[in-house]
């Protein structure tokens, strides 16, 4: 009977070891915080109309959200050649969309075009604008395809994760599809309603078809605090990019459900404003050039608390451009600045800075005293700069803060100069350096700190503008690592933007939604959306 | 109510008292950060708890209901004596003199004064300090809040450029400024006090609206405006019911202000 009675204990707990079997059916749902702007996923630009792409889109090539690595989707396999400016794609057979309509390499070919297609200004066809001259996609058999590009095209590969193929052939145009899912229901304002895939090609590993979910309801639902109030009662099961405050709110109600995933691509930084024209005052331009000043600066501030006091510890200090969530790119040898109020005016005074009683005095007896402006209404960049006033208050040094409406401080960022320091925020969104091209090159518009150098102004930023043409023009992705990193060290050494915090990123998921794997790279918590499904799959049921 | 409005406007008094000596009442300076304990509970230290970045709340509400309190009348004075002097001549003078004072009334009170705020705040120089800009945000409220209460003035002054008196003191050859000095402008005395009275609570809700959207008083300095921020995450509010106390005063001290206009000089 003893015996009976332990086998029966040892079944049970094997039952509960397994992993349970996924089950079918069900409607997940989560919100969309913006309108779709279109369902063309040649001319996506916006975040809503990225999500349903990743949801409907066919892709050849996917980044591996989890572990950043390319796998093969619709394309079986593929050949960079002429260090990039080839590429050759080998085609799945026997795919087809969802209306039916077969799957083959003139689709790829047709999308290619479209993509490039100069009328249409795709924002995903750009990233492949690598020099002037026409993009041809050739297909050369049902399963073959080759893409030229006039110049190399740097990670070109990556960028195909971006590129859900369209039917050339379809009567449905657009909304024949190779993802999981296709757009079944579109009531604007109110909800998209996605419904799976009949002819979507993968399978589980028991043969069984993906995607395991009946439905994808997408609310359009702008106001953040209901989003979090349907979370609690269950009647959405995913928040994305949760703010720190909210996740606190989250997680004394639901511990279980709150998710945060470490480090995002996402950054905080302010800079000086280093332009020559700038409608400041001569010795405050002379501070702002300074390499020693910018440093001193940089350790004045007390990123570790910024992170605990700002984001509740869901932060952690920056390093430079690049995050360590980008497991390949980041510089694994550069450390955040560390805080020393003491080291910091010891940089000072090397620079015949003097402080008089409280109050920190350059060579000629100017008061150290600045603004810092951000845009209004962003409580986290109100209390970071609030947080460095004090800071800064500790080396005699005196910030204003100024909040502005957003269009007021671009016009001022980017048109009349008229700022001395401004905080604001990188979102991420690419992994690779070449999406930073704009941001680095002295002579962009975006090269915030001093735009639109007819020829580089210190010798730091030609050698930046070096650095980033060579990891551009070769496909070698170790040389190109190198040359990179080069890039984070100089920017790391000479603080053109000074790095504030990486935010984490976090997420909601309901316990009933299972298989579920967030990271950091968007779409954070449903990369892996074919293979989620619902606990207790009925219509709605969240929690 | 003739209990009430002594009782608003004691309490009134007391509150413009206590914070005349907010900076011997406060137990902590309002910009200091204790880093170590932010969102505390209320506490014997911190007696309302503290906000987001380990600011004293107790310590905040006094300098900010200082800055909001002082400020707001002084906005309304200003408001109200533009308002007499635009209200009363036109009403007074009458004719074109007073359609166009009217109209530009009208105009006034159509224009969306709150982008316009936004413009001025984005225009100033960014170098200002915290006092500066706060002087200058109620200025503003001050500058563009005449016109309501110029139709009030204008409508009483109308009504008493046919009064017997106004006409007994012409007929004795008065002069036109002599009139309105001393005839006119002492009889609008109760409209223009009520005005005055009707239009602090209205600077103060106005400032904390520019405070919730960020654009109020500049950090560090506190105001009723940017405390009331402090009150979108109710998750924090729950936990430490202190958050509530600038609400409650301005609730408080926006009805006392009401209580204490007299009923009969409030436009209907």
């Amino acid at each position: 009977m003893r015996g009976y009675r332990l086998a029966s204990l040892a079944a049970v707990v094997l039952l509960i070891a397994l992993p349970a079997k996924p089950q079918s059916g069900g409607e997940l749902r989560f919100v969309l915080r913006s309108e779709p702007k279109t369902f063309d996923p040649i001319l996506v630009d916006d975040e809503a109309s990225e999500t349903i792409r990743y949801l409907t889109g066919g892709v050849l090539i996917r980044v591996n959200r989890k572990t950043q690595a390319l796998e093969p989707e619709l394309a079986e396999s593929w050949k960079v050649s002429e260090g990039g400016k080839k590429i050759k794609f080998r085609i799945r057979e026997g795919l087809s969309f969802s209306d039916g309509t077969p799957f083959g390499a003139e689709d790829v070919a047709f999308t290619m075009q479209k993509l490039m297609d100069p009328d249409l200004h795709s924002p995903t066809g750009d990233s492949f604008r690598s020099s002037q001259g026409p993009v041809r996609a050739t297909a050369s058999s049902v399963r073959d395809v080759t893409v030229e590009f006039p110049a190399p095209v740097a990670g070109v590969e990556r960028l195909f994760d971006q590129v859900a193929i369209v039917s050339a052939h379809s009567p449905k145009k657009d909304s024949a599809v190779l993802g999981p899912f296709a757009v079944a229901e579109y009531k604007p304002g109110s909800y998209i309603l996605l419904k799976r895939n009949p002819n979507y090609w993968k399978k589980d590993v028991q043969g069984r078809k993906l995607p395991y979910l009946d439905s994808i309801r997408l609310d359009i639902q702008q106001n953040r605090d209901l989003e979090l109030l349907r979370f609690k009662r269950g009647e959405i099961q995913l928040i994305n990019n949760l703010d720190a405050a909210y996740f606190e709110s989250l997680a004394k109600a639901a511990p279980a459900a709150v998710h945060d995933i470490g480090p995002s691509l996402d950054s905080e930084q302010i800079w000086f404003n280093q332009v020559p024209t700038a409608p400041i005052p001569d010795y405050k331009k002379k501070w702002f050039r300074s390499t020693a000043f910018r440093t001193a600066i940089s350790e004045a501030i007390n990123r570790d608390d910024l992170c605990r006091v700002v984001f509740s510890g869901h932060a952690r200090p920056a390093v430079g451009p690049v995050s360590p969530a980008n497991l390949f790119w980041f510089n694994k040898s550069l450390e955040p600045h560390p805080h020393d109020s003491q080291s910091a005016l010891r940089r000072l005074q090397q620079e015949q800075f003097r402080l008089d009683g409280q109050v920190l005095k350059d060579a000629d007896g100017h008061p150290v005293e600045f603004s810092v402006v951000t845009n209004a209404g962003n409580k986290y960049r109100e209390q970071m700069v609030t947080m460095i006033q004090q800071d800064l208050e500790q080396i005699g040094i005196k910030l204003n803060i100024v909040t502005l409406d957003f269009p007021s401080l671009i016009e001022r960022v980017s048109r009349t100069f008229d700022y001395e320091l401004c905080l604001l925020g990188l979102i991420n969104v690419d992994l690779d350096p070449n999406a930073q091209m704009s941001v680095w090159l002295s002579s962009s518009s975006n090269h915030q700190w001093n735009p639109e150098q007819k020829s580089p102004a210190t010798w730091w930023e030609a050698e930046i503008d070096g650095l980033m043409h060579a990891q551009a023009s070769t496909n070698d992705q170790n040389q190109r690592k190198r040359y990179f990193d080069q890039v984070q060290k100089i920017v790391w050494d000479q603080q053109p933007f000074i790095y504030l915090v990486n935010k984490n990123a976090l997420a909601a998921i309901s316990p009933a939604l299972a298989n579920t794997a967030p990271v950091v790279l968007r779409p954070q918590t449903f990369w892996n959306v074919e293979t989620l499904y619902l606990s207790n799959p009925r219509p709605g049921a969240g929690q | 109510m003739k209990v009430l409005r002594p009782t608003a406007a004691a309490f009134l008094v007391a509150v413009f008292i206590v914070l005349l000596f907010a900076g011997i009442l406060a137990p902590a300076p309002y910009a200091k950060q204790f880093r170590e304990s932010p969102n505390a509970l209320p506490s014997r230290i911190h007696l309302l708890g503290t906000d987001e970045l380990g600011r004293d709340l107790f310590s905040r509400l006094l300098y900010g209901s200082r800055v909001s309190l002082l400020l707001a009348p002084a906005a309304s004075l200003l408001a109200t004596l533009i308002a007499a002097l635009v209200g009363g001549i036109a009403g007074y003078v009458g004719g074109g003199l007073e359609r166009i004072a009217l109209a530009s009334m009208d105009l006034s009170m159509s224009m969306p004064w709150l982008f316009l705020l936004l413009t001025v705040r984005a225009v100033l120089p960014l170098n200002l300090a915290p006092v500066a800009s706060l002087l200058i945000t109620f200025a503003l409220l001050g500058f563009f809040g005449w016109a309501a209460a110029a139709r009030v003035i204008c409508a009483g002054a109308r009504s008493l450029r046919n009064s017997d008196f106004v006409l007994q003191a012409k007929a004795c050859g008065c002069s036109s400024l002599r009139i309105l000095l001393r005839q006119v402008l002492p009889n609008l005395g109760p409209v223009l006090y009520a005005q005055f009275l009707i239009s602090i609570p209205v600077f103060i809700l106005t400032e904390a609206n520019l405070g919730i959207l960020g654009l109020g008083v500049s950090e560090p300095l506190p105001s009723w405006g940017g405390l009331l921020r402090g009150l979108e995450n109710w998750g924090i509010v729950q936990a430490n019911p202190g958050r509530l106390a600038p609400l409650l005063l301005l609730f408080v001290v926006v009805s006392c202000f009401q209580l204490v206009v007299p009923q009969e000089d409030i436009p209907s």
